[in-house]
């Protein structure tokens, strides 16, 4: 059985029909999981003795702008034992967009997350410290969501008062 | 700041204030104070702020700000087309700018099914390398000099200009390189490129040596270092550190080896680690990485085989300039993948190189347009820097500049 059966396998054994796609492309394995499954599948995966995912390498969003589960978030992990990375997605459909954090899973999900919250407006509940990675505090807009525009909300950012 | 003023202009009350004897000087030095440092300061490698709470010289607690080199790149990169991005990409690390080329077409590539020739993977094999030799040697010199020992960072810079004249032969550009293509390179290494690199590697090696005997001969240097910021091999994981701090931690994890791209396959390189996680581990992780770059890039000059530099593929790659000109079916091909963009198919992609930083990663998502609906720079100084909060803890204010230079981050890439 070579990796991608084994995991696949695994994953539907424990959450058999919490997996709501799995998809194959360009030899990128990905695991679409219910929204209220994703820590447990995480610590399921960091924890399982076969599989030991236990780095976390990037959390992000997918703004689709037009679909009705507007956001998805994307989480990249790796496991040194299996030497193999692999992608979880999960779709949100409530607004605001809210989602469990991660980060007590993976230490590392706490800063990709709160550029995930910065970038997207999506809240991670229980996140110990949601705050704007990037933007300054204050900043009302989140701008990698489609709706935000390129050249920026004139007004938004507070710029230097130059004296007459 | 009202109250601060009420307690100046009333005169009663700053008399009273000034004859206080209670406050003495131990109440001062017991408190905790809390103190700015950055955006603007030499020692943060650009516009890092760090807020350190210190109790006398001990640092309690560090807050690292970012966000001052915040571009929007991945807003940018949603708004125009896969080829245009490329010249961005040198912005991100700019100490290592092929690298980044190399790495941002490598994942268009894989998300449109192209394959470049293979002198073209040779080319950009040779070119991340050189690029790897000058950013260590940047984050060398640099570091040294942040801990005093400030005639390394002329040594090292003059390494680095040598790499720079290569690239110039080489892409016409010294420093925002933009030279890999979808599909492969702009142009071909010469004869002369191949001396140049040649005799730089002469060089380097000797040079390497000194430089070894310049810092380890210097106590202050290894006091500075040895044993600060001790970062163990199971907190670098969680806390998703990569590249050299990672393997200077103990963990053999190159995606060179772990998930070979190019022909690195085909070469024959050994990947350095160290134990002990230190400052000082650090440093001589980065040397020895010079030197196995040393020995890929000899590798390479005796693999590379003739032929193209980039694919013929002209409904996905741009055609040489003298073919659009000349041809008819070429020209359209042009005029198409210049307006509308190369047209990836429906799907998402994450593909990772090995940077001179770390692991630097894009995930592209393709809605078939011609532009990425999504592209995500997972940046290793980024992930790097979230390590300074737990390895500054505990450590004495001077220590703090020696850790920021160990993890070496470059704010182009760690803000985007």
């Amino acid at each position: 059985m070579n990796t991608k059966e084994l995991i696949v396998e695994k994953i539907k054994e424990k959450f058999g029909e919490s997996v709501e796609e799995v998809s194959d492309f360009r030899d990128d394995l990905c695991i679409t999981i219910k929204k209220d499954q994703i820590v447990n599948l995480g610590k399921y995966l960091k924890e399982d003795p076969d599989l030991q995912f236990i780095m976390c390498k990037d959390v992000t969003a997918i703004d689709w702008a037009t679909r009705k589960k507007r956001f998805t978030t994307v989480y990249h992990i790796y496991s040194f034992k299996l030497n193999y990375a692999l992608r979880l997605k999960s779709n949100i459909d409530d607004n605001p967009p809210t989602i469990e954090t991660v980060s007590f899973v993976w230490q590392s999900a706490n800063w990709y997350e709160r550029e995930t919250w910065d970038m997207y407006g999506i809240k991670f509940i229980n996140h110990p410290d949601l705050r704007r990675m990037y933007m300054p505090e204050g900043f009302e807009y989140h701008p990698l969501r489609k709706d935000f525009p390129v050249l920026g909300i004139p007004g938004s950012l507070p710029l230097p008062f130059k004296a007459e | 700041m009202d109250r601060i003023q009420q307690i100046y202009n009333d005169e009663k009350l700053l008399k009273k204030l000034q004859e206080d004897q209670n406050l003495t000087i131990e109440d001062v030095l017991e408190n905790e104070m809390v103190i700015n440092m950055g955006p603007q300061h030499p020692a943060t490698h650009g516009v890092l702020r760090l807020v350190l709470r210190l109790d006398g010289e001990t640092v309690v607690g560090i807050v690292p700000e970012l966000g001052y080199l915040h571009r929007g790149y991945e807003k940018m990169a949603e708004n125009m087309s896969h080829i245009e991005f490329i010249p961005h990409t040198d912005r991100l690390d700019y100490t290592g700018t092929m690298c980044n080329n190399v790495g941002y077409v490598l994942a268009v590539e894989k998300l449109a099914g192209i394959e470049a020739p293979k002198r073209a993977q040779y080319i950009r094999m040779i070119v991340s390398e050189l690029s790897r030799i000058a950013a260590h040697m940047v984050a060398i010199g640099t570091f040294a000099m942040d801990v005093g020992a400030v005639t390394m960072v002329m040594w090292t810079f003059r390494e680095r200009e040598k790499v720079n004249s290569i690239f110039d032969r080489i892409a016409g550009a010294r420093f925002t390189t933009s030279y890999t293509r979808i599909g492969g390179v702009a142009s071909d290494i010469d004869d002369q490129a191949f001396a140049e690199i040649k005799q730089f590697l002469a060089e380097l090696e000797p040079a390497l040596v000194e430089m070894d005997k310049l810092l380890l001969s210097n106590r202050i240097f290894i006091q500075r270092l040895e044993g600060i910021g001790i970062l163990p091999k199971e907190d670098a994981i969680a806390l998703g550190v990569t590249g050299p701090n990672l393997r200077a931690s103990g963990v053999e994890y190159d995606v060179r080896r772990a998930k070979p791209y190019l022909f690195y396959n085909e070469i024959d390189f050994k990947i350095p680690t160290f134990s002990q996680g230190d400052c000082l581990a650090r440093y001589f992780q980065r040397g020895d990485e010079v030197r196995e770059s040393i020995k890929i890039l000899y590798q390479c000059l005796d693999k590379i085989p003739q032929g193209e530099v980039i694919a013929n593929n002209p409904k996905k790659v741009l055609s040489h300039k003298t073919e659009i000109y000349s041809k008819m079916e070429e020209l359209i091909h042009d005029f198409m993948i210049i307006n509308f963009g190369i047209n990836p198919p429906i799907g998402d992609t994450y593909l990772s190189v090995e940077n001179p930083k770390g692991e630097l990663g894009f995930y592209i998502v393709s809605n078939g347009s011609g532009q990425p609906w999504k592209l995500k720079i997972h940046s290793p100084s980024f992930c790097n820097l979230q390590a300074v909060s737990q390895l500054c803890k505990g450590a004495m204010v001077s220590d703090v500049v020696a850790i920021i230079g160990s993890l070496d981050p470059v704010m182009g890439e760690a803000d985007k």
